[in-house]
């Protein structure tokens, strides 16, 4: 099970694929169920060219892996990897992945739901966004879906 | 000694992300909060945790923990 913090662009699928290459479960995993949120330039009605995003070091990264502890309790789940940037981010950059392994698909899309919604309102980040008007407003509020 | 932080738009509000006090023995979260803050009173939907761990504001604090106080996450 890993979690890393990332202040920098990454490409979630190469993420993937060394994860995956490396790991120690080849031939035991049936399924992958992989989330990735990406940067929109819009929100609330409003164009938006770059955001900033604060976490709260430390307990992040302990929240999280409460997040994927309390997932392995319910699903069995081979391997879990989760990533999320902090710092600056522009549109079209990926924010969050999750990725799951298991021996089934249910389990595989399941547990990657789960994990992803806990992430949502259990782990400590703040997005700060910057509109092209250059106006700057904290996100205050999730979308529901 | 208790170390006191602050994040997200809660930080600007309060115009600092750190501080420490000493002598708040059995104090609860929500006692250190109006003794540091006693000009602002607590948003309903501050959330409140201790060792990064989330607790209620009546969970008492000791020597040596870190409380922290932060608007709704919006990670993701």
């Amino acid at each position: 099970m890993t979690v890393k913090i990332y202040d920098h662009i990454f490409d979630p699928f190469s993420e993937i694929q060394q994860f995956q290459h490396s790991a120690h479960f080849a031939g035991k995993f049936g399924a992958t169920s992989i989330f990735i949120g990406t940067m929109r330039d819009f929100n609330e009605g409003d164009d938006v060219k770059a955001m900033t995003l604060e976490h709260y070091e430390g307990m992040t990264q302990k929240q999280l892996r409460n997040i994927i502890e309390m997932a392995k309790s319910q699903w069995h789940i081979l391997e879990c990897l989760v990533i999320h940037r902090v710092g600056a981010i522009f549109p079209n950059e990926p924010i969050v992945l999750v990725s799951i392994w298991s021996a089934h698909r249910a389990e595989a899309f399941e547990a990657c739901r789960y994990v992803m919604e806990e992430l949502k309102t259990h782990a400590p980040f703040w997005k700060r966004e910057t509109l092209t008007t250059n106006e700057t407003r904290w996100v205050t509020t999730h979308s529901a879906n | 000694m208790i170390t006191i932080r602050y994040f997200g738009s809660l930080k600007e509000t309060l115009g600092k992300s750190f501080e420490t006090i000493d002598n708040a023995e059995n104090f609860t979260v929500l006692d250190i909060w109006h003794l540091v803050n006693p000009d602002f009173s607590i948003a309903e939907n501050t959330l409140t945790a201790v060792n990064m761990d989330y607790v209620s504001r009546s969970e008492i604090v000791k020597k040596g923990d870190e409380v922290a106080f932060f608007p709704p996450v919006t990670g993701g």
